[in-house]
């Protein structure tokens, strides 16, 4: 039930992030100065922000940066992780200690610490939170193959592809990971989670998405500025943020459940 | 127990050195020069070469290293290029602020989360299970930078019970305080509940009631103290969730704490000090991390022999 309304919640954001901004009636960046601020209304659904722009439709368009983090993010962590960890796993010996080693230097910093840092070092810009996110993001998915290779590489199918003459890469490629993808797609899916509050943390402290693009974090950072007179800049994306990260940790959840019905 | 801290201990060593390693690579990782970054495109020259003589960036990289991890062990983290300070000082001075705040969210996440999680246990599927458990899902997605400003909205704005930002009374911790430790609560809630849960299928629970001890006694005294544990342990790994937060918490409520001085120097491109407050809460993080393996091993003998 929670699983279903999770994707009903991550299909319609991701749609209006897909097709809204092309069909939406208002534009994301004109400026209706006199109007700036105003409440919600028939004409502007979410009201203005603080340069009288339609929250509506900066909120669709930030969606799309939303998604758009957390798919590249995700995705890239996932495939760069999956390939170390299981590297790390299946050859065992220096090549795991050096690189379990990588691993925890990475984990000793705490949160979205070295994501920040990265972002300040180089600048702050949508690329450059994609890399610092991905810097940090690899690491929990190379753990979670390391430790499910360890197991997989045991069993006799894996044996019996070794016995056979196949080489490395086939058997990681072929034999292995796949048998890890379970695991990791749940942790995709939870991971969505993650990064699309790191990118709006990151863009709520300016290190994020520049001005004029919008994203929920840069958004909720302008709201602060008027909370007496506009409570609604605050409201509405942090509602979006929430609804969102709701949505993929009850399909996370799920899916869990589906994939290991034990851990339920 | 001496053996496994002095291995423990031995294999935090390598991990601190690869954190202060790559702290020192983040000025590196500046684009151009970062005495440049620092100072402006049209900053003269002289002064270009003098930030960076100070900043020993005009020596070679392996003496550049070599410094710095003699600066490290000396305490020496270099000056600060906004305040002209040593960055330790200007840490130090934050530090009593930032402990202050991450202490009242941790009581704060406590206060909530334990009687949470043994409602949500005692009524196991009912409607104040499903409610409790709601809240705690929604507290687990709420991003605290939202939380932050929608407090201040309903109990400052809204109500005038409490300071909008600040700090100096009583009354400034309750919304950081509270911003800060809601993430925490919803999950140690979810956990008390659980483990409480499982405690309550023991036989001895169920030999206690049996001997007449009212259904009260037995859950605080016997099931929920065997229960604290792994959410004493949870609490302590959390940390580091909660020094991350200070850093988005002081910057909405303005918290003179080692956070908010981050985002200071991030924006005055202060990188020394940016180097600093990530190593100084790397550091502590790690720290923390070794003191409750040791304390879990300590507690639980079964740790030690793995």
């Amino acid at each position: 039930m929670m699983g279903r309304l999770g994707a009903l919640i991550v299909l319609i954001v991701g749609a209006a992030a897909l097709v809204g901004p092309w069909i939406l009636p208002a534009d994301p960046f004109y400026q209706d100065l006199p109007l700036r601020l105003a409440s919600p209304s028939w004409g502007h659904p979410l009201g203005l922000d603080e340069l009288g722009r339609d929250l509506f439709a900066r909120l669709v368009l930030g969606a799309r940066v939303s998604l758009f983090v957390g798919i590249v993010v995700v995705g890239v962590s996932a495939t760069v992780g999956s390939i170390v960890g299981g590297i790390a796993g299946y050859a065992g010996g220096w090549v795991d200690m050096a690189l379990g080693r990588l691993m925890d230097v990475l984990m000793a910093f705490p949160g979205i610490l070295l994501a920040i840092a990265l972002v300040a070092v180089l600048g702050p810009s949508l690329e450059h939170v994609v890399l610092a996110l991905v810097t940090i993001g690899w690491v929990g998915y190379a753990r979670l193959v390391r430790g499910q290779v360890l197991k997989v590489r045991e069993l006799d199918y894996v044996q019996a592809a070794r016995a056979s003459g196949a080489p490395v890469v086939r058997l990681l490629a072929l034999h292995v990971l796949p048998a890890t993808f379970s695991a990791v797609s749940v942790q995709a899916t939870l991971g969505m989670a993650g990064a699309i509050i790191a990118e709006a943390s990151l863009s709520f402290l300016g290190l994020g998405v520049q001005p004029p693009m919008p994203s929920w974090g840069t958004m909720l950072d302008a709201g602060r500025a008027h909370l007496f007179d506009a409570p609604h800049l605050t409201i509405v994306p942090g509602v979006a943020i929430v609804l969102l990260v709701l949505g993929f940790n009850f399909a996370g959840d799920a899916l869990r459940d589906r994939l290991d019905p034990r851990s339920s | 127990m001496l053996r496994y801290a002095v291995r423990r201990i031995a294999l935090t060593i390598p991990v601190l050195l690869g954190v202060a390693t790559l702290v020192f690579a983040l000025i590196h990782l500046v684009p151009g020069d970062p005495a440049e970054a620092m100072l402006g495109e049209s900053a003269p020259a002289a002064d270009l070469q003098e930030l960076r003589g100070k900043l020993g960036l005009d020596q070679p990289l392996l003496v550049q290293y070599e410094r710095y991890l003699r600066g490290l062990v000396t305490g020496n983290l270099g000056l600060s290029f906004r305040y002209q300070t040593p960055v330790g000082q200007e840490i130090g001075q934050r530090i009593g602020p930032t402990a202050q705040l991450a202490a009242a969210a941790m009581v704060v996440a406590i206060l909530i989360a334990l009687p949470l999680g043994v409602i949500a246990a005692l009524y196991r599927g009912r409607t104040l299970d499903h409610a409790a458990m709601t809240l705690s899902l929604l507290g687990v997605s709420m991003p605290n930078f939202w939380l932050g400003p929608l407090l201040a909205i309903v109990l400052s704005i809204q109500l005038g019970w409490l300071p909008v930002s600040g700090s100096g009374t009583p009354a400034h911790f309750v919304l950081p305080a509270v911003t800060l430790g809601a993430a925490l609560a919803a999950m140690l809630a979810r956990m008390t509940r659980a483990t409480l849960v499982d405690e309550l299928r023991e036989l001895y629970v169920v030999a206690a009631r049996a001997r007449g001890l009212s259904r009260s006694r037995v859950v605080v005294a016997h099931a929920l103290r065997n229960s604290l544990i792994p959410i004493v342990t949870i609490v302590g790994l959390q940390l580091g969730a909660v020094l991350t937060g200070t850093i988005i918490t002081e910057t909405i409520f303005a918290w003179p704490g080692i956070g908010r001085l981050l985002i200071q120097a991030i924006g005055f491109r202060d990188y020394p000090l940016v180097q600093g407050c990530v190593l100084f809460i790397a550091v502590v993080y790690v720290s923390m991390n070794l003191v409750v393996d040791l304390v879990y091993a300590w507690l639980d003998p079964r740790i030690r022999l793995q």
